[in-house]
């Protein structure tokens, strides 16, 4: 026998004492190590974004929210299509790439997805007006450095953004006929579609034109179709409910957003910096979050265990008492409780930390957008975290066990 | 070899002091079996107690082979407990979720043996006291007289010279009270010195001397060792 073995057999015996203090542990780690990964991976997410857009830009009716753009769901706010006229025929200087977009939910064998009305880059050449406004797809050198995403190899087209952030839904796609869709991974596989199957939605017969790859945000639920062709489907007129734009960097800070802010005075401007903002704003709530779930599990945790170590060494006093009468040092009853301490930290911390992981990567994608792996530099924080707070909760219980008059015990009788 | 000199243990209590041990000086020669008897309250098991080392005493010494057990440190009398005292105890006290063999193990385990001859030296103490069988069993699933004799068996586990029983027959039906009697006979016999506190008139004769305590204080001795109080 050895310590630990002695630890082991009494955690086992009294198990069901055990479990409060247990579960407040855990809980505390797995809703430290959720938290934490997901904001990580949503700042990596932000960061990427600024990296490879540098400035980007949102058009959107007067009463939408970035999160009504993100959620995409916009209700009743819509804007006219006209904007896209506006802006094409400006003067603006530094528009690189337009993409109106009008999206509706709509239900696929019983399940909730967004129609999403594009206009595709031959309506823009079609327009006289839209080729003399110079330079709408003919990217100024050295403006945006984005490679061309999966959505633009996918149809070969020669649309800009990354994928898996905003500007995949800036994507500009070539051709698209009035009963073609393209359609988002998720919806494709829970569907079963393939290029060349037959959809319905409200009624009318699409044909799918391809089927985009996952990107792991609400990308993946849309049916893309011909944005006038959704118009008409929902009997909504000529109106759109977001216009997405790639600004040239340096055109931004010299006054484009002042001067979309001036042509549009009754939409909403915001780019792409404010929308990382709020993705940031996010993250530091989130960050927040964690802290005060550090000091709920300081706090919860702490007392949990530190009331149940109480009650153990009340509950152990003969033992305890025998040992010491067995020629066991004070040091050796303080190990015996420190050890179990120790291991209940540890266990809490690493079972935390596999059960925040997986709430993590579960939620993550929900809640940030972003794709979140493990990220096993926490095991040792959340190890770290939850031993700490169990060892310094069993200080004052571990001394009393030590202190204990073992003559008055074994006189108790 | 044990000796106490003008031996006092006083506590307070709600405000009031309460003389547990009243100026007593006893000595047990080396290979001596003695019993302490008397009635409740009169200070038995704290002058067995303070033997063992495990009451600092108010007022006086005691010594264990002329070293003086509370000039040593309470680590240095905790070693002395595992190598030289075993406490027998009425209740037995032992720890319920061991089994029988863990916990004979217990006293090795406090004295840094190996687990592998932890369980040799347990299973063979065990095989010794007729349980050999039961190595497995927690006390809960043995009877009074085995959970007594796992007891006895880890009291031995590191060859005490000096065992203090308290009331180790006061939980015990007479058959198993004088087997009990007949295993601290033979660590007697054996060579060891064996101290014991008891109620029992019956079981304080088969010891080779007797001290009577009231009132914390030695009333008589039954034998021609020298006492004094």
């Amino acid at each position: 026998m050895n310590t630990f073995v002695l630890v082991l057999k009494e955690l086992r015996e009294r198990k069901s004492q055990l479990v409060t203090s247990f579960m407040a542990i855990v809980l505390g780690i797995t809703v430290i190590v959720a938290v934490r990964t997901i904001t990580h991976f949503s700042e990596k997410g932000v960061a990427q974004e600024l990296d490879n857009l540098g400035a980007n830009v949102l058009i959107l009716p007067k009463g939408a929210t970035v999160n009504n753009y993100y959620a995409a769901d916009f209700g009743e706010y819509v804007m006219p299509e006209s904007y896209v006229d506006a802006i094409t025929t400006s003067q603006l200087q530094g528009v690189d790439n337009l993409s109106p977009k009008l999206t509706e939910p709509i239900t696929l064998r019983g399940k909730r997805a967004y129609l999403t009305g594009i206009l595709p880059k031959d309506e823009f050449k079609a327009k006289p007006a839209w080729q003399t406004a110079g330079g709408i797809f003919s990217r100024p050198e050295g403006c945006g450095t984005v490679a061309p995403s999966s959505l633009s190899r996918l149809l070969g087209g020669t649309a800009q953004g990354g994928a898996g952030n905003p500007a995949t839904r800036n994507e500009v796609v070539n051709t698209l006929g009035d009963s073609e869709v393209l359609v988002g991974g998720e919806v494709a596989q829970r569907l079963g579609l393939k290029v060349g199957s037959r959809l319905s939605v409200k009624g009318k017969a699409f044909t799918v034109k391809s089927v985009l790859p996952e990107t792991g945000t609400v990308d993946d639920t849309r049916v893309f179709a011909h944005l006038h062709t959704v118009q008409r489907l929902f009997g909504r007129g000529r109106v759109v409910n977001a216009i997405e734009m790639i600004g040239c960097c340096k055109q931004i800070s010299q006054g484009l957003i002042d001067g979309l802010n001036r042509l549009l005075p009754e939409a909403k401007v915001v780019t792409i910096k404010q929308i990382a903002q709020t993705q940031l704003n996010t993250n530091t709530m989130m960050e927040r979050f964690s802290v005060i779930f550090l000091v709920i599990i300081l706090l919860v945790g702490g007392v949990s265990i530190a009331n149940y170590m109480f009650a153990n060494v009340y509950e152990r006093r003969r033992e305890i008492g025998t040992f010491l009468a067995l020629g066991a040092t004070r040091g050796r009853i303080s190990i015996i409780f420190m050890v179990k301490s120790v291991l209940l930290g540890l266990t809490g911390g690493a079972v935390g930390y596999v059960l925040g992981t997986l709430l993590a990567t579960v939620l993550g994608p929900r809640l940030a957008q972003v794709p979140v792996l493990p990220l096993p530099a926490l095991l040792g924080w959340a190890i770290l975290i939850a031993v700490g707070v169990s060892v310094i909760a069993s200080a004052l219980p571990v001394s009393r066990a030590a202190q204990l008059d073992p003559a008055e015990i074994l006189r108790e009788g | 070899m044990l000796r106490t000199e003008d031996l006092s243990k006083r506590y307070v209590r709600r405000g009031h002091e309460i003389v547990a041990l009243d100026s007593v000086s006893v000595s047990v020669a080396k290979g001596e079996f003695v019993s302490i008897v008397g009635p409740s309250g009169s200070g038995k098991s704290t002058l067995l107690l303070a033997l063992g080392g495990l009451i600092h005493p108010s007022q006086g010494r005691v010594y264990l082979d002329d070293q003086s057990l509370y000039d040593l440190s309470r680590e240095e009398r905790a070693a002395l407990r595992r190598t030289t005292i075993g406490f027998v105890f009425q209740t037995f006290n032992l720890v319920p979720y061991l089994t029988a063999l863990e916990n004979v193990q217990v006293p090795l385990y406090l004295n840094r043996l190996s687990p592998v001859k932890q369980r040799e030296r347990a299973a063979d103490l065990l095989s010794k006291v007729g349980l050999g069988e039961r190595l497995g069993h927690k006390p809960s699933e043995l009877s009074v007289g085995e959970q007594q004799r796992v007891a006895l068996a880890r009291t031995l586990a590191n060859t005490p010279r000096v065992i203090l029983a308290d009331e180790p027959t006061g939980n015990l039906d007479p058959a198993l009270a004088d087997e009990m009697l007949d295993h601290l006979s033979d660590l007697h016999a054996d060579g060891a010195t064996v101290v014991m506190v008891t109620h029992d008139p019956r079981m304080a004769a088969r010891a080779k001397r007797q001290i009577r305590l009231a009132e914390g204080r030695i009333v008589t001795t039954e034998s021609g060792a020298s006492v004094g109080a």
